[in-house]
């Protein structure tokens, strides 16, 4: 049996030693372990004494009550989420209210328990926490192996695989108990809603294949000398129903070959990712511009467009995993939230630099650079 | 009905959703006022009192639905609450509502998973209208 090490702070003897009791001989099994987990708890009647035991022996889970007689628990927390991030922190405490949990959640507590608590509660608060507890140890075991898993990925995932369900479900219901009265006519709105969350399921998984193809490393990368000019101008004809549909002019400013050494796939990638983004957030009688540079050193491709911009504080979550910056400008452009991080992965993959330009209300310039440092260090990078 | 029609606050950031729940609640004969957001909802509630509201957990942040919920109550204490939610049924590992404590911390007055049914939201609402 695994023992998991449990510090209690609470000022009250009689809480501490009721919590002992009840954590004494109670275990916790999870069907991703092996071992059921036991729990060895050890007390504390200050914030300041809690501290101390921190110092020595870092344990997995404090149980903190926030309302104590030298500093307070909150105080508590900060010190561990300062110097030991790894603890997780459970507040207790009878002066619950949602301003206290909403700044403890904030500054990184976990979980709450009100006082008083059942045992039932407390065990039950105490499997959830342990459970986090191993999930987040074997998530970074994973990492450290190298192993692809990452679990926050496939929830956030799911759940952007589920809405889309969740809403064509909803409209298929409402018509099968014909809500909107006998007329098929009454149901189009529902249809074209319908159609469209389809369409951008597939959108979805079709970016989460390109994903997956520059993640797994597996896929036959061919590295040859292409020109750049007609990888674009073929992500510009694919793009152009969608641009005149939004009214928007897209052009290419280049028109000699550029040749680059890089694999063809990987590019229209980011041309198709770049070009689709600047025209889908842009604004009727728009522009997107793309152009494509050489020098000794580098190759240089630009996208920019007069569309909607993007705020400074939102610049650095762009690029993350299903981020999309959300503003009344932006509400109706359908999108996975996948696009630019899948434009990250490749540029990382060649050595290559993004920068991001853009000014709110007037457009956003994205830049790519490629180093070329010769054909030898671009295959091992690769 | 003789009473005058009720004003039902329904917030929620999935679009279709916020159409589909506002559909079923007008047929169920109430006034219907929609918000894609914290934000907005706020902005609602600085004009409008509702007679209920019905509020998503996850919008711009993980627990919107809670924030609003708290600053619904203290503008309009006697306005009941129905918070709705997929997320219990997800990895539990996010700040959820899964536990009896945290439903018993966070004060709403209902939760209901995501996907209920018409006839049972209306039964629900009617008890919290108490009519």
């Amino acid at each position: 049996m695994e023992v998991v090490d449990i510090l209690v702070v609470d000022d009250e003897p009689g809480i501490r030693s009721g919590i002992t009791r009840i954590l004494r001989n109670f275990t916790v099994s999870y069907p991703f372990l092996e071992d059921d987990i036991g729990f060895n708890v050890i007390e504390a009647a200050t914030g300041e004494e809690a501290i101390d035991i921190i110092k020595r022996s870092s344990p997995a889970i404090v149980l903190l009550d926030n309302k104590l007689p030298g500093i307070q628990g909150v105080e508590v927390l900060q010190f561990i989420n300062q110097n030991h991030p790894d603890i997780l922190v459970m507040m207790i405490t009878s002066y619950a209210s949602l301003e206290l949990a909403v700044r403890a959640t904030n500054i990184g507590a976990y979980d709450f328990v009100p006082k008083p608590f059942t045992p039932q509660e407390l065990k039950s608060s105490i499997e959830n926490i342990t459970k986090h507890y191993f999930l987040r140890r074997m998530t970074r075991k994973l990492h450290r192996e190298g192993k692809q898993v990452r679990f926050q990925f496939l929830t956030v995932l799911s759940h952007e695989l589920k809405a889309p369900l969740n809403a064509v479900e909803g409209y298929l219901k409402m018509m099968q108990e014909k809500q909107a009265g006998e007329s098929i006519d009454s149901y189009m709105d529902f249809i074209d809603r319908s159609l469209a969350r389809i369409q951008s399921m597939r959108n979805l998984i079709m970016d989460l294949l390109d994903l997956t193809h520059i993640e797994s490393g597996k896929r036959q990368r061919t590295l040859r000398e292409i020109d750049l000019t007609l990888v674009a101008r073929s992500a510009i004809e694919t793009m152009t129903p969608l641009a005149i549909q939004r009214d928007v002019n897209l052009c290419l400013q280049t028109t000699e070959p550029v040749i680059m050494l890089a694999d063809s796939d990987d590019m229209e990638i980011l041309f198709n990712n770049l070009i689709s983004n600047a025209v889908k957030y842009n604004k009727p009688s728009g522009w997107v511009k793309c152009s494509i540079c050489k020098t000794a050193s580098e190759v240089t491709l630009v996208v920019s467009d007069s569309g909607i911009g993007i705020e400074p504080e939102d610049i650095p979550k762009l690029f993350q995993e299903f981020t999309r910056i959300k503003n009344p400008q932006s509400k109706n452009v359908t999108g996975s939230g996948l696009g630019l991080s899948i434009v990250k992965r490749v540029v990382d993959l060649y050595g290559a630099r993004i920068d991001v330009q853009s000014e709110p209300g007037a457009g956003s310039t994205f830049t790519i650079t490629f180093p070329l440092p010769g054909s030898d260090t671009l295959n091992d990078g690769i | 009905m003789a009473s005058s029609r009720k004003t039902i606050l329904i917030v929620d950031d999935d679009t279709d959703y916020l159409f589909q729940l506002k559909f079923h609640v007008e047929k169920m004969g109430f006034d219907v006022v929609t918000a894609e957001s914290q934000r907005e909802a706020e902005n609602i509630l600085k004009n409008i009192k509702p007679d209920l509201a019905i509020l998503d957990l996850m919008m711009e942040n993980e627990d919107s639905g809670f924030i609003l919920s708290y600053k619904l109550k203290r503008m309009y204490p006697d306005v009941p609450v129905i918070i709705a939610t997929a997320v219990s049924a997800e990895t539990g590992m996010s700040f959820g509502i899964s536990s009896e404590q945290e439903r018993q911390w966070i004060k709403a007055d209902l939760y209901l998973e995501k996907g209920i049914r018409p006839d049972q939201l209306h039964r629900e609402i009617l008890k919290l209208l108490k009519v």
